[in-house]
Order: structure tokens, then sequence, then C-alpha cells
């Protein structure tokens, strides 16, 4: 028959297989187009992620309520103040006349300071008594206090200068015989967004991916399409491509629209190389995409799908250092975080984005998203159930 | 295409001792089955009787826990990849995208059967169907026999040399029915092969050949004549008043192995013509019905198998 021979020509070889993943990808294609609630999600999820988190986050806050009880009235206190305030890390709000008042400010989480400056504390000073300043820090939230601590410390130095002259100058305190410089590089001012948005590319890009792919396979199943596609001469691997790609477009349309509103909303710049930065990225994407498609792979439902790529999704948010620093993990945390890929990821858009990183710099990573997508890649594959047993 | 020449034709389908089982017991046992090529082979049996699982196997969706067999001349376990470039099969639900459109549908089939003019070739078989109106209206919009002629024109859209159609008419009117048996007879005429499974008594008196099958197990295979003959009933058709009444003394009688009402008929039907004739004797001469001899319908035998298997496993 001439038609069989026909067909087994026609469908073998390696541009058959890639006609076979291009019709795929196109039916994916106009699937996630007439999806308007995906479509819709695809695009408002990284819209509001960023805002919320490039804007309400900061992990070295200032203008912190803050109460005071006075109980002198010595310019000593005055100064003290004035150099609080100076610091911007305090907004002196609130006052209170007893120190169960002033206890009750912090227990009542009206102010997150409270300062009292006890009676003849300029008297005392001047008689060389030492006399105390108590500031109360409530640090349940140690991010939130941390910064107004140290910058706390470093106002006993200059705090009285004014003061301590004449007579009195012996009391002011001596200056170190030596400077000590520190540079804060890539982040001068210490603004957390900068470090965060990076971070949010690899956050919401993992988030949406997993999901995404998640129910590719899964879906299928569910709505009985997959004894057609199973009846036909389709390869797993093909089937996986073709449903993966949609989706490196997909993630490349997210990652611009942040890079886009993240320059312009936040001014956070890409210092390093554009273009290396979208070929990583394009990367980190499939890293993710494969992850969720083996997980889809092995899922028997969609809500299974979703269960798992939340439980993927969760050490990526806490052990990569988006949230936390990675060094300040343990070690075994660490160590969980190098198998993440998110953790690689971070530092390559961070260092591209912040650092002005170079592909050299970053070597080490992006060998290890290679790798990491080409092992879930291969256990979808290998996981494919290619029967319906 | 080739025309039927030798007199001798070739086996399409040629398994045997297919049995499978789900963890349970099994749901299809010790099948053994030849399907001659450019035949219409009608498949039938009650509702979880085994027909879909069959066709499974024989496409290559599941794997056999024992047997052997090959369609087309690949083997149904190991030559998988090759059965699904040239088996057509239709599934029982509809199975294609019900958010793509009849023409989506239909271009994603050709471009994974790597046709040479997808775009053509979808074109052409929306022409041959019919569904030129309908060509960009979304498949789950359809109602269910535009549903089942979409699904068959993606099934041939690769020209198959063998057609696995898992009851492709149910639930469609009559006239869809009709229409869809006359491309089937079409198609087998151009020389496909076609396996087609159904419940219908009047499709399988379409067909060239047909296998009964129930709880898993061929009870008659053949022409319907040959399973009608093979079955060795004796058959009387009753027509009168108060056949409901004579059905439930009938049913006791030695002698007597079925009795099924057929609209204002009764049929009366034994293995053992001789033990029939002197059983319903007196109720002949009584009356008031009408007794006249007949020959089983196909319906007929089907029952009297069914209720064989019962006997026996009770
Ligand atoms: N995937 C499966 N898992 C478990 N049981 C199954 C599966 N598929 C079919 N069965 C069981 O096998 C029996 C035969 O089913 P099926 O082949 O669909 O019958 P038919 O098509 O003749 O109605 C039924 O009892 C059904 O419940
Ligand atoms: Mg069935």
């Amino acid at each position: 028959m001439s038609g069989a021979s026909d067909i087994d020509r026609r469908t073998r070889g390696f541009r058959a297989s890639f006609l076979r993943v291009r019709a795929t990808f196109i039916k994916e294609f106009i699937q996630l187009r007439r999806d308007r609630v995906t479509f819709a999600t695809m695009i408002l999820i990284p819209l509001m992620q960023l805002i919320l988190f490039g804007t309400a986050i900061n992990a070295n806050p200032r203008h912190l309520p803050t109460a005071v009880l006075v109980q002198d009235d010595s310019s000593f206190a005055r100064s003290f103040l004035a150099a609080m305030r100076a610091t911007d890390y305090f907004d002196i709000s609130l006052t209170a006349s007893s120190e169960a008042e002033l206890d009750h400010f912090i227990l009542s989480g009206q102010a997150l300071f409270g300062v009292q400056i006890p009676a003849h504390f300029g008297r005392d000073l001047i008689r060389g008594e030492r006399p105390e300043i108590l500031v109360i820090a409530d640090a349940t939230d140690p991010t939130a206090t941390g910064g107004a601590v140290a910058a706390l410390n470093g106002l006993s130095q200059t705090v009285f200068s004014r003061e301590l002259v004449g007579p009195a100058a012996a009391l002011a305190p001596k200056k170190p015989p030596y400077d000590l410089r520190v540079h804060l590089r890539y982040n001068p001012a210490i603004e957390t967004r900068l470090n965060i948005v990076p971070g949010l590319v690899g956050t919401i890009l993992t988030l949406t991916m997993l999901i995404f792919t998640g129910l590719s396979v899964t879906r299928e199943i569910e709505r009985g399409t997959m004894e057609s596609l199973l009846a036909m001469p389709i390869r797993p691997f093909e089937i996986m491509l073709g449903k993966i790609s949609p989706y490196v477009v997909v993630g490349g349309l997210q990652m611009s629209l942040i890079l886009i509103v993240a320059r312009l909303l936040f001014g956070v710049p890409v210092e390093g190389s554009l273009a290396l930065l979208v070929a990583l990225t394009l990367l980190f994407i499939v890293a993710n995409l494969s992850v969720g498609y083996t997980f889809s792979t092995i899922a028997t439902s969609q809500l299974q799908a979703m269960q798992m790529s939340m439980f993927f999704f969760l050490p990526n948010m806490l052990l990569s250092g988006f949230l936390f620093p990675f060094r300040g993990m343990p070690q075994w945390a660490q160590a969980v975080g190098e198998l993440l890929p998110l953790t690689h990821y971070l530092r390559i858009v961070r260092g591209i984005m912040l650092k002005g990183a170079t592909f050299a710099d970053l070597q080490a990573d992006v060998l290890a998203l290679a790798l990491f997508s080409l092992a879930a890649m291969t256990l979808a594959v290998a996981r494919f159930r290619q029967t319906l047993d | 295409m080739s025309a039927q020449t030798t007199s001798e034709p070739e086996i399409v389908i040629d398994v045997n001792g297919l049995t499978k089982s789900f963890g349970g017991p099994p749901v299809v046992r010790n099948l053994t089955m030849h399907v001659h090529k450019g035949l219409i082979y009608g498949f039938l049996g009650p509702n979880g009787s085994g027909k879909t699982t069959t066709l499974r196997m024989l496409c290559g969706l599941l794997t056999p826990d024992s047997g052997t067999g090959t369609c087309l001349g690949y083997d149904i376990r190991t030559q998988t990849a090759d059965i699904k470039r040239h088996v057509g099969y239709m599934t029982q639900r509809f199975s294609l995208y019900n958010d793509l459109s009849i023409r989506e549908n239909l271009e994603f089939v050709a471009r994974i059967y790597n046709l040479e003019h997808p775009r053509r070739a979808t074109q052409e078989a929306i022409d041959r169907l019919g569904l030129a109106d309908r060509a960009d209206q979304l498949a789950g919009a359809l109602s269910g026999g535009w549903k089942q002629r979409l699904a068959l024109g993606a099934c041939i859209l690769p020209q198959p040399e063998l057609l696995l159609l898992d009851e492709p008419t149910a639930g469609v009117d009559p006239k869809a029915r009709r229409d869809f048996w006359d491309e089937i007879h079409q198609l087998a005429h151009e020389g496909m092969t076609v396996l087609v499974s159904t419940h219908y008594m009047d499709e399988a008196e379409r067909c060239h050949e047909i296998a009964y099958i129930a709880y898993g197990e061929i009870l008659a295979q053949g022409t319907v004549a040959e399973v009608i003959a093979g079955a060795h009933l004796s058959t009387y058709t009753v027509t009168g008043p108060n056949l409901a009444d004579l059905d439930e003394t009938l049913k006791s009688l030695d002698g007597v192995d079925m009795v099924a009402p057929f609209g204002v008929e009764l049929h009366v039907s034994g293995r053992d013509a001789a033990k029939l004739e002197a059983a319903i004797a007196p109720f002949r001469e009584k009356g008031p019905q009408t007794w006249t001899r007949g020959e089983p319908t196909l319906e007929d035998v089907f029952i009297d198998l069914m209720s064989r298997i019962k006997d026996n496993s009770a």
C-alpha cells in the first residue's frame, strides 16, 4: 500500500519531530490565548507582586514611631532627642508622662521605641556621674529595629559635641586613633527594593511557570484528551517540548514586564549586559517549566499538581536567599538551597542587575541551572505514561 | 489503494488469547480475533463487557497481561509506535480539544501525522465531512452528532489502514447514524479495515462480520447468518392478547430457554427443538394467541448467549 510506506517516511527524522513539536506549540498557544483567566493571571500576578513587594517591603525601615518620657529639662535632653530625629529612624510622636504609660505605648504597639531621659540627667552628666538614658526597643521584629538600634550606637560619638565645650570638654568621647572606611557597594543607600525587585523576577517566574506547566499534562488527562493524544504518533519528549515552549514565551514577556516596571517605578538599574540577563533568565524559565512538567506527569489531578508546585515553591521562597540572607542560613539549609534553581538565579539576576556581573562570574550557577533542567526533563520523559494502564 | 485481488485476503488484526485485568478479575479473557482486510467488523456486547479495553489493547494504549497478537503486522506489545502511525482510533468519549475549533483540531491532527500540506488536507476533510459552515466553531459548542463527525474526520484524515471506532454512534440521531454508516461503508470500499463497537442491533446487521463479547469473553464470531445459525435456536413468534401473562408462564417451562417481548410480539426460543415443541404444544392448541415458526433474530441469539453465561456461572 503506497499510503503505508508514505506515512512511515513522513513521520521519521528530525524535521518530522520538530514539526510535531511545533504543532503542539501552536495548539497549546491557541488554548492559552482562549483561556482569558489564565492569561490575565499571567500579567496580573507579576504586576501585583512587584508593586506590593517593591513598595511595601522595607528591611531597613525609617521613621519608626517613638515615645519619650523626658524627666529632665536640660539642653542635653533636647539635643539627644534632636539627634535621634536627625537619624531619620525615629519619629518622636508620643510623649509619656510616666514609666507605666511608656510601657503601655510599647505593649500596645503604638510605639516601637521608648526613650526615657531621667531627672537631673544634664546635671549628673556634667558631674561625670555617667547617667543613663534608657531606650526600650520592641525587638519582636528584629528587622524593624535593627537598623535603628545601630544608628543609636553611632549617636553617642557626636551627640553632645555642642554642649561639651570649655571645662566640660574632657567629658567628650575620644576619637579612635584610626578611621574605618566602609564602602557599601552596589546599593550604597541600602535600599531593600534594590535587593527585592531582582529577586522578585525569580520568584514570580518560579511561581507562574510551575503552576502553568504543572497543569498541562493533568489537564489533558482530566479532560479525556490524553487518550487521543496517546493514540497519535507523537513521542513523550515532543509533547513535553511542545507544551513547555509557549510558556518560555510567556515567561519572557513576564520578565520584560517586570524589568520595565522595575526600571520606571523603582529605578532599579540593569548594570550588566541585558542580553546576558535575558539569555540566563530563559534558562531559568526552562528549569522551572521542566520541574512543573515533571510534577504534571506524576500528579493524577490538577489539584495534586498544584499542591506539588506549592510544595516546591515554598523552599524556593525561603531557602534561596530571596527573603533571608543565604549566607546567614545554617549549613544544611544552604546545602538544600544549592539544589533549588531560584538560589542560582538570584545570584545571576542580582549579579547582573546590581553588580554588573559577567558570564565568567556566573558560570557555576549557569551550569547548575542547566544540569537541573536536564535532570528534570529526563525524569519527566521517563515518568510520562504512554499507556492508560 | 490496492484492490482485493487475491483470493486469500490478508489478516489485519490477528490476536490470540488476550487477557487484561485492572487489579481485579480479568475484564478481557483469553480473547482471540482475526479480522480480514477491507471488512467492517462489528464488535458487540453489553456495557462493561470489555469492548473499549480490547480496542485500547489493539492500538497500543493498554498492554495485555497475557496473549500475543499483531495489528497490521505490527506486534501490539512492542511495535506500538508503528501501530499508531497506521491506525485511526476514535474514542468512545469525545477526546479532541473542546477549546479548539473544528479547523484547529483537524490541523493539529494533520500536523502530528506530518501530512505534507496540513492546511489543504484539513480543508479537504472539512469539505468531505460537510463541516464547512461550522469549521470555525469551537468543538465544545458542537452537538453530539457533529462532534462524532469531527472525531471521525480526525481519525481518517491521516488515511489510516485500520479504523478502530468505539461506539461511534452512541447518542446520535438516526439520520446522522445512517450517514455515519454510509461513510464507513464508503471507506471500507476504498480498502480501509474497520473494527467498530456498538450495541445497536441494526448496526450489527450492517457489518460484514461480527463478534459478540460479554463478561470479557467472545461468545460468538462470524457473519450475522453464521452467528444466528451457530446458536441452534428454534424460535416461535407469538401474537395476540395477554402476552405478558403468557411470558411469565412460558419462562418457567422446561425446554423454553428464552422469552423476550418485541413490541406486540413475543419471541419464544429453545436450544432443543424437540423439547421446545413439547413444551409449547398445549399453549398452541389452547390459544387464543397465534404461534408462527420464525427465524431467531440476532438479538434473540445475543440474549440467549448472555443467559447461557449466567447459567454457567450461577
Ligand atoms: N482503566 C481502568 N481501570 C479499572 N477498571 C477499568 C478500566 N477500564 C475499564 N475498566 C473496567 O473494565 C470493564 C470493561 O470496561 P470496558 O472495556 O470499558 O467495557 P465496554 O467498552 O464494553 O463498555 C468495566 O467493568 C470497567 O469498569
Ligand atoms: Mg466502552
